[in-house]
């Protein structure tokens, strides 16, 4: 099982993975928007999607879940 | 002049503004978002006026709440400051149609420069060089793919309507440019309302070099000589300076000159910017597009001509006298700006948060630009510049110098920044030498 964590605080701008979808490493997850810039989260192993913490529109604080892949 | 000026801006560039109204006697009125309410320039301006909460568009792009602060405290004319909606003709229409001064070029002029695909068209027929690329916008990727037939490989993908690098993508072949265009059409329009896109041809080894012109109410076009701003992250500028170390004399005149006709060519009025591109190989340029407002970089200008660019902008808007004789103007010594960003110095990552410490250096030869100090937070809500370290010398190697010490001795703390980077790239034999163009910084970060 893999965490993925925001590494800054920042608003979730699209959520691109669905929770029960199969993804490889390296698949882009959620995208991120910080002073405006797009932050690409993605999966860091191959596995499923067991969770999907944040919605469009969130904001992350740095070290908050973003998805669970198993 | 008018007695009193609304500052449509935040952070640095607001208090910078606000720094000349006032040793103008101009009563500086300042606006803020929920977000701003402790920084600087908020407490250093004479009046300030809560425009909305943090998010852009619901404040700092929100045109009615700007004009609804300034007939509030009685301002008679709005700067822009850049970015926001400092190149929006709407808003400099609205301003002037609500009988204040814009401080600024006409709406015109903005709408007619803004458009870049307008803009290469319209100084083309002047006689200013233009790199092949599109002259409409592209349709759809078949008109993408055949226009880069002619134009030839490698090309670069961009906005007409952007700015600040957003959605710049350079294409090898037609897959790349397959890939690219479409995402270039999303971001186009989510960031700028406008999907066109232009492709130029791509030059490998490529200086970016840009003119500063003031614009006079007679009709005259001035220039204050060129900023290199080949320091690039993503294709937007992290450091700056002038004179150019890449540029010859002859190459430089021909810019200055080429300028000048861009700026003739839309009857241009205020301060403004013409980027060119210099194909280093080659020793010649091309216009990239013209800024229709101060540029973030403005003070490397400053410090080597000695001229307050915010203040020549008050007085052409009050149309006024400038402060110097055009024929007399000299460049003195050397400048280099380092954008000190809120972001870790390896990856470039944004990095909000609570300023625990802010000590900056200070000195012979040493300007800061600060829009944050000790205590503030700094939110994701807009873009990562937390100060300007400006130095100048009596030439380019005691720049280098009396910038290492400044960033050696600039303390930030609470929130990752660029400083190492700064370090870094002072250090670079590269950036040392002057011989460096825009992937630099690619080459640092591999």
């Amino acid at each position: 099982m893999a965490e993925v964590r925001a590494e800054m605080v920042a608003n979730v701008w699209k959520v691109v993975a669905a929770e029960g979808e199969s993804v490889a490493d390296g698949d882009t997850l959620v995208i991120l928007e910080s002073m405006k810039m797009e932050i690409p989260v993605l999966a860091e192993d191959a596995g499923t999607v067991t969770r999907l913490a944040v919605a469009e529109g969130d904001v992350v604080q740095e070290g908050d879940l973003i998805a669970v892949i198993e | 002049m008018f007695a009193c000026v609304l500052v449509a801006n935040r952070g640095e560039i607001a208090r910078r503004v606000i720094r000349t109204a006032r040793a103008m006697d101009i009563r500086a009125v300042a606006v803020y978002s929920e977000a701003d309410a402790d920084l600087p320039y908020v407490a250093e301006a004479d009046e300030a006026v809560l425009i909305g909460p943090p998010a852009p568009a619901s404040s700092y792009l929100d045109i009615d709440a700007i004009l609804a602060a300034a007939e509030q405290t009685s301002a008679q004319a709005v700067h822009p400051g850049y970015g926001f909606l400092a190149e929006s003709p709407r808003f400099a229409g609205a301003v002037l149609d609500a009988g204040l001064t814009w401080v600024g070029p006409a709406p015109e002029s903005i709408a007619q420069m803004g458009d870049k695909i307008n803009a290469r068209n319209l100084v083309e027929q002047v006689g200013v060089p233009v790199s092949a690329g599109t002259r409409e916008p592209l349709a759809d990727l078949d008109a993408a793919l055949a226009a880069a037939d002619r134009i030839g490989y490698p090309v670069m993908i961009k906005a007409s309507a952007g700015g600040g690098g957003i959605g710049m993508t350079a294409a090898a072949d037609p897959g790349q440019l397959a890939a690219g265009f479409e995402t270039a059409r999303t971001r186009a329009e989510r960031f700028f309302g406008n999907p066109a896109i232009l492709l130029e041809r791509y030059v490998e080894r490529a200086r970016h070099v840009e003119v500063q012109i003031l614009g006079l109410p007679d009709g005259r076009v001035l220039t204050l000589g060129e900023r290199d701003c080949s320091v690039q992250r993503r294709h937007q500028k992290v450091a700056e300076e002038s004179p150019s170390p890449g540029v010859s004399p002859q190459l430089r005149a021909r810019m200055l000159a080429a300028a000048v006709q861009a700026g003739e060519a839309v009857g241009y009025v205020g301060a403004g910017t013409v980027e060119c591109l210099v194909d280093v190989t080659a020793q010649d340029f091309t216009f990239l597009e013209m800024n229709t407002r101060l540029q973030v970089e403005h003070p490397v200008t400053e410090l080597v001509t000695g001229i307050d660019l915010v203040e020549q902008q008050f007085l052409i808007a009050a149309g006024e006298q400038i402060t110097f004789d055009p024929a007399r103007l000299a460049s003195r010594g050397h400048a280099i700006e380092l954008r000190v960003y809120a972001e870790d110095s390896k990856r470039f990552l944004p990095s909000p948060g609570l300023i625990e410490e802010w000590r900056e250096p200070a000195g012979p030869g040493i300007r800061v630009d600060a829009g944050y100090t000790a205590g503030n937070r700094v939110t994701p809500y807009y873009d990562p510049l937390l100060a300007k370290l400006c130095v100048h010398g009596s030439d380019r190697q005691e720049a280098l110098d009396r910038a290492a010490a400044a960033v050696a001795a600039f303390s930030i703390s609470g929130l990752k920044t660029n400083l190492q980077f700064h370090a870094e790239l002072l250090e670079s034999p590269e950036f040392r030498s002057g011989d460096y163009d825009t992937s630099l910084v690619s080459r640092m970060r591999p």
